[in-house]
């Protein structure tokens, strides 16, 4: 294994998602920490300790940004790189055009999360950063879809692989919808202020057409092209059906771009619009459920490996839990069924089912397929993939199942009316109502993390055991030098 | 502007455009997928494409966790 891997070594760009690798894991201990420590806040509010720069409304940003774009952008990055490199069988086409990319992103991932803390935001969900990290980040994406495009054009396999498609795709949409949505005109040249070019309705529609198409390009594309390669790898078997993919591919990217409306039913949006955008939704089940069912049938009559395969288990259970969200975002995007979820807790509760379920599980999953490849080693412990993954599953059912309480109680509470018609709830009734799942969904996120810095923990000794054996590798050939 | 761009612009005529133009362009990619026993065969061959890199990770191939403690001891 050891000469097989210096010569993938060598063949291959490695250093890159070695980078990319390690950095997901550390944005994403900072992120969750952060997630934890605001959603203490919401359960005990004197966390806030009077500190602006840690209160919750500057760590919210802090904590999206770094689990989106710090861990989710950073496990893109490397998969992507490493996925081309091995399908198409060919070295990345420029080792300084990824430098650029790995030091571009983790600039712009710090540099926001400092900003949020410091108060400065352009207040747009999900793309909260100034106009110069902006700049700076579609520069970064600019050279990432040039330097993947190149690689793909010299490739040896005449074929480009399904897993390609989605990446192509994410990074495609990622630069347009980057792009749109934060066209603005700065104050002035030393400011970090700026005005958007869209107002009103038209703003809000822009918004989230972007802020949709995130969840439907970064953190579903992009991680089914994940789940495209490191399934099979994993399973040691093909895809169940490389057709029902391309359908897959399509029915996705074409669905996809048009339900961004249905974050904004009941308001001033067009109503034509807002049913648009809840029938595309409706219809984006069946391409969700095709690649679904497509990467859990690829264990068809290798059940048992979820008996003996930790790594098997987070991938299956994270195809599992994108199935459940998948389910429920259509549901969701129902008018009736979001007037009554809108503005509660529900939502936040179905987007951590989608982004600890399956975004944080396919990249676990597959960074421990990845991490003993990258290094030519063993990984450290097997046990403790285990336990990673009992905690990440505990913490993630505490925290959907309390946040479904209370999104639900807290909907029907605000619209319930007593018999003279007046609301039969004060909004502090509600406020105090949801302390108790918010409680709960506090300690599911400690189970969350807990479990990546058991994750941590592994991945060090796993690296440390690389150097060492490495290290007595070189004293062993120079012994040997010295002997002949 | 044109007359006949003009048709584009009324919402009752673009509404069924749109859904036809999508409609078949729908079944033309299920039909050009699903139909064709040496396309299909092409199309399937793809699948392998992953697993023809294991120069250096055949254990991953057999889909095995070979790195159990207990392997270790």
């Amino acid at each position: 294994m050891a000469q097989a891997g210096i010569r993938s070594t060598e063949q291959y760009n490695y250093d890159i998602v070695r980078k990319f690798t390690i950095m997901a894991l550390v944005w994403g201990l900072l992120g969750m920490t952060a997630g934890v420590y605001i959603a203490s806040e919401l359960a005990w509010p004197f966390l806030n300790f009077d500190i602006p720069e840690i209160t919750f409304g500057r760590l919210r940003p802090v904590h999206t940004t770094l689990v989106i774009f710090g861990f989710g952008g950073s496990a893109l990055f490397a998969t992507s790189y490493y996925v081309v490199q091995r399908t198409c069988q060919t070295r990345l086409y420029s080792d300084w055009m990824a430098t650029f990319t790995f030091w571009g992103w983790q600039a712009a991932v710090a540099l926001g999360a400092l900003s949020y803390m410091f108060g400065y935001t352009q207040g747009r969900e999900y793309a909260e950063f100034e106009w110069p990290i902006d700049l700076l980040i579609a520069v970064t994406w600019v050279v990432y879809f040039l330097l993947y495009v190149q690689t793909l054009r010299r490739r040896s396999q005449p074929h480009i692989y399904v897993a390609n498609w989605f990446y192509v795709a994410f990074i495609l949409a990622t630069a347009i919808l980057h792009i749109f949505n934060n066209l603005a005109v700065p104050v002035g040249l030393f400011s970090l202020k700026s005005y958007s070019l869209f107002s009103g309705v038209q703003d809000a529609m822009t918004q989230w057409w972007y802020g949709h198409n995130a969840v439907g390009f970064f953190l579903t594309a992009a991680f089914l092209g994940m789940m495209y390669y490191f399934v099979p790898k994993q399973a040691g078997r093909p895809v169940y059906s490389y057709r029902l993919s391309i359908v897959h591919f399509w029915a996705l990217s074409f669905l996809y771009m048009w339900v961004g409306g249905h974050h904004l039913h009941w308001t001033a949006l067009p109503d034509w619009t807002s049913t648009l955008a809840a029938t595309f939704s409706i219809m984006l089940l069946l391409p969700s459920w095709g690649g679904m069912i497509n990467g859990i049938m690829t264990l068809s009559g290798a059940w048992d490996k979820l008996r003996t395969d930790p790594i098997m288990l987070f991938l299956i259970t994270s195809l599992s839990f994108y199935g459940m969200s998948t389910f429920e975002g259509p549901l969701m995007s129902l008018k009736s069924v979001n007037a009554l979820s809108h503005y509660t807790d529900w939502t936040v509760g179905h987007v951590h089912s989608g982004a600890l379920g399956w975004v944080a599980m396919v990249s676990f999953g597959s960074f421990y397929h990845l991490i003993p490849r990258l290094y030519d080693t063993r990984i450290y412990s097997t046990r403790l993939i285990y336990v990673h993954f009992w905690l990440a599953t505990i913490g993630i059912l505490l925290y959907i199942t309390s946040m479904w309480v209370a999104g639900i109680f807290q909907g029907l509470m605000l619209r319930s009316f007593d018999d003279y018609g007046n609301l039969a709830y004060t909004f502090v009734e509600t406020v105090a109502f949801l302390h108790q799942p918010y409680a709960v969904r506090a300690v599911g996120g400690m189970f969350f993390v807990a479990g990546v810095v058991v994750m941590a923990w592994n991945v060090i000794k796993t690296v440390r055991r690389a150097s060492s054996e490495a290290a007595e590798l070189e004293a062993r050939i120079a012994a040997k030098m010295a002997g002949a | 502007m044109p007359e006949w761009l003009l048709w584009f612009t009324r919402f009752e005529n673009s509404k069924i455009l749109a859904l036809l133009l999508f409609f078949f362009t729908f079944c033309g990619i299920l039909i050009y997928v699903f139909t064709g026993k040496a396309r299909s065969r092409r199309l399937e061959s793809y699948k392998y494409i992953p697993l023809q890199d294991d120069d250096d990770d055949s254990d991953a191939a057999r889909g095995e966790v070979e790195h159990d403690e207990r392997n270790e001891s």
